[in-house]
């Protein structure tokens, strides 16, 4: 067998004469492969396992490789890439502990829905299952945490499973998709084939998604809308997902029938945030607003969100007296949490078309009586202010850092990535977004150190857009290495770190739930950022004072370099709006003087 | 056995996931027995697929069996019984649907009438009246011996699962001592056939 290994370089294939096309190493297939599929970047790290194809990707210059300090960074960056632009996200990771590194990655992307093709390699194929040096059971321990994945034993086989790989994860609903490539398959000579095209490529023999609705599953949810009194449409990142033509649909569709709108975190950005139409996030940490709205509508249209438990809060009195339509591409989001009155499988694009058509073709229109009446109350919920807190004194209110952010970005091409944690919140219910695409945030898995290379891959993408990484001192410190990988791709991302010295979600939920007791939530000995921002050479900025964050923020936005900002804020504060887990949507709490300090008991307090 | 054969459907049988389910069905919280029927791309690791969703996501395998169908598709055929509420066999039906090798998932139980068998084999030792009631039984419920000693017999009986499980609960004070048994295989009755 090592004889094998030594496979002489085939002559360049572009004398274009022979009939035949040259056998081409796998490697070259590879990165052929990946051309064909209009990939333009790479994010990875390299090692043995993938050195060969390390090797072609030195001959070339179509693919850009963006190098990570660590493979759960390539895949967020690769995430963030991804959702700021609809394309598919791809990295390339060596085997053993390259690959389970990306586990994390991989699965918050199957959570969010996110298309990426991760290569990872593998040992030679004849080492494989013999415990050799940096071997992993990669398609073993993807399978979970991966749509699909594949272990290429035959290098003949290598483009069409390339191909495949990307049709499946962009295709549906989208999702992370892993070739597990052995570094023999990467250097033996094999064929290479083009990606089907036309019809053959929607015609995948065993995968072929619904696209298009069942006319009668439209007609029924058109009808229910039209003789809707409260109706509420209720968004998620299905819409965004779908792309620009389901975000116009929607767009269209809510105006037409003037029906208000909420929307998941991960919908953020399908319906503008200005329009008087717009409730704002709905669930947990949702406004009052639309978490009221859900409870006590009449007719809920469900488009690409999947009743999560961050939306639902207790399932046995969510939004009681509504009748549910849900549109998802996947049949399995059907029924799933919620049992619903009349499921659309399709594409929300072409649902929302067919919806917008049929609206239209009927002459439909709302109750316009009803509607004024929906409309009072939901002036009445917004009467309370959901948000307000109190920016007073010398301390700097964790929102009020946000609401600047927002204020001072919002006329630019801002893109915000978040951690996860209080600052995630906040920045959900303070920066309001426009446009779909520039929101990303772990919604899923809730992963701690998502924001910062998914920034990084954001900019990447935007290399003249501003991208902003929202995050909390605790969550930064999980992928803070990246920094130097801004640095070395010239990245001007920003870190603006909301740091209140706590893993502030965590001490909120035992302040509520625990008593009081902050086991382990306080960061004992954190960093100097400014420091450490300035060790990696980046900028490092640090405001205290309130009356300082304007110009902080401006300064950070003026700096062409990677700016890590350090707001010392209120160690104290609470996100709230909340419902506390185990309760209903009506039963929101929205400040420490509204109940907050009451212990939560029962079920609830085994919640997530 | 006796059920008359229904109308030959000239259509073949399409993929269940292409319209939505009603709803007051799915509301009923009594636990059903069903038998799934679906045809996969026979390639390394589709059982691991399946079986993994099961216990990634807490459902019940009854009984599952596996096998090639179809040489030159490479195509095998998981039989597989599950019981849960309505709404968690659609759940089960829809995350089978998701993966990728699968080509068709079938409700045998909903869809119509079905046969189901499995096949057992049952070792019983023993001597005496009791090795004589052994075989007495076996005639009875139409088992074949397929190994003998002069202390023991292999039983092969064929049925369907109560069948089967009641041959075996007959021979427990007879001297049973080891079952092997197939799980599940089933096919929906008529001339209708589930197309890869």
């Amino acid at each position: 067998m090592a004889a094998e290994a030594i496979v002489p370089r085939p002559p360049a294939a572009d004398s274009g004469e022979s009939a035949a096309p040259e056998p081409m190493l796998g490697a070259q297939i590879v990165l052929k492969a990946l051309e064909e599929q209009g990939v333009e970047v790479l994010f990875g790290y390299p090692g043995g396992a993938v050195l060969p194809i390390y090797d072609e990707l030195f001959k070339q210059n179509s693919i850009r490789h963006i190098l990570v300090r660590h493979e759960q960074g390539a895949v967020h960056a690769a995430e963030g890439y991804a959702r700021s632009t609809g394309k598919v996200g791809c990295v390339l990771v060596t085997s053993g502990p390259g690959a389970t590194n990306a586990v994390t990655g991989l699965t918050d992307a199957l959570m969010d829905s996110i298309p990426i093709v991760c290569l990872t390699g593998q040992v030679p194929t004849h080492l494989i299952g013999n415990d050799a040096f940096q071997e992993a059971d990669t398609v073993g321990i993807t399978r979970p945490c991966t749509k699909h994945n594949y272990l290429v034993r035959d290098v003949d086989q290598l483009a069409r499973v390339m191909h495949e790989a990307f049709y499946i994860a962009r295709s549906g609903r989208p999702g992370p998709v892993v070739v597990d490539l052995p570094k023999d398959v990467a250097m033996a000579l094999g064929q290479y084939v083009t990606a089907p095209r036309g019809i053959q490529r929607q015609q995948h023999k065993t995968y072929r998604p619904q696209l298009k609705p069942q006319p009668s599953a439209v007609e029924a949810a058109v009808t229910l809308m039209a003789n809707a009194k409260r109706p509420l449409f209720y968004t998620g990142g299905g819409v965004i997902n779908a792309g620009p033509r389901a975000v116009a649909a929607l767009r269209e569709l809510v105006r037409l029938t003037g029906f208000p709108i909420t929307s998941t975190l991960m919908g953020l950005g399908s319906y503008p945030a200005e329009d008087s139409q717009w409730l704002g996030m709905v669930g947990m940490h949702g406004l009052y607003e639309a978490n009221l709205a859900m409870h006590d509508c009449d007719v809920m249209i469900n488009i690409g969100a999947r009743f999560d438990d961050r939306v639902t809060g207790n399932l046995n009195y969510f939004s009681p007296g509504s009748k549910k339509i849900h549109v998802d591409i996947d049949a399995s989001s059907l029924n799933k949490n919620v049992i619903v009155d009349v499921g659309v499988i399709g594409d929300a694009g072409i649902v929302l078309e067919e919806m917008l058509a049929l609206w239209k073709a009927r002459g439909y229109r709302a109750d316009q009586q009803a509607l004024k009446g929906w409309w009072r109350n939901i002036a009445q919920w917004r009467a309370r202010d959901c948000l307000r807190y109190d920016q007073r004194g010398k301390i700097i209110k964790p929102q009020y850092a946000i609401q600047r952010l927002y204020e001072l970005t919002k006329h630019r091409e801002t893109y915000i990535t978040t951690e996860v944690g209080q600052h995630q919140m906040w920045a959900a219910q303070f920066y309001r977004f426009e446009e779909p695409n520039r929101w990303m945030t772990s919604g899923g898995l809730g992963t701690m150190g998502y924001g910062l290379p998914a920034a990084i891959g954001a900019q990447i993408a935007h290399p003249d857009g501003l991208v902003v990484d929202i995050a909390g001192e605790a969550s930064i410190l999980m992928n803070i290495q990246e920094l130097s990988t801004a640095v070395q791709h010239r990245l001007p991302v920003k870190v603006f770190i909301i740091n209140n010295q706590y893993m502030g979600m965590v001490r909120q939920w035992q302040e509520l739930l625990h008593g009081g007791r902050y086991s382990e939530s306080y960061t004992d000995a954190l960093p100097d950022f400014v420091k450490l921002a300035e060790a990696f050479g980046c900028v490092g900025l640090r405001v205290s004072d309130p009356a300082k964050v304007d110009e902080t923020i401006e300064e950070m936005i003026a700096v062409k370099r990677p700016v890590v900002v350090d707001v010392v804020v209120d160690q104290k504060e609470n996100c709230y709006p909340m419902i506390p887990s185990g309760k209903a949507h009506n039963e929101m709490l929205l400040g420490p003087d509204d109940g907050g300090d009451k212990p939560i008991e029962g079920e609830g307090l085994a919640l997530v | 056995m006796a059920r008359s054969p229904k109308k030959a459907e000239a259509a073949p049988i399409t993929n269940i996931y292409e319209g939505s389910i009603p709803t007051a069905r799915l509301k009923d919280k009594v636990t059903y027995r069903h038998v799934l029927a679906a045809l996969v791309d026979n390639e390394a690791g589709v059982l691991a697929r399946v079986i993994g969703l099961f216990s990634g996501r807490g459902y019940n395998i009854e009984s599952l069996t596996v096998s090639e169908v179809d040489r030159d598709q490479h195509l095998s055929r998981v039989n597989l019984v599950t019981s849960g509420t309505r709404q968690v066999v659609e759940q089960i039906k829809a995350q089978l649907n998701r993966l990728v090798p699968i080509h068709i998932v079938r409700d045998l139980t909903d869809d119509g009438p079905s046969v189901a068998r499995e096949l057992a084999l049952v070792k019983v030792v023993g001597t005496g009246e009791k090795r004589v009631e052994a075989l007495r039984i076996g005639d009875i419920f139409r088992a074949n011996v397929v190994d003998s000693t002069t202390q023991s017999f292999v039983f092969e009986v064929v049925g369907n699962t109560e069948k089967v499980d009641a041959f075996i609960d007959l021979m427990k004070p007879l001297g049973l001592v080891e079952v092997s048994r197939t799980g599940v295989a089933a096919i929906a009755r008529g001339a209708a056939a589930i197309e890869g």
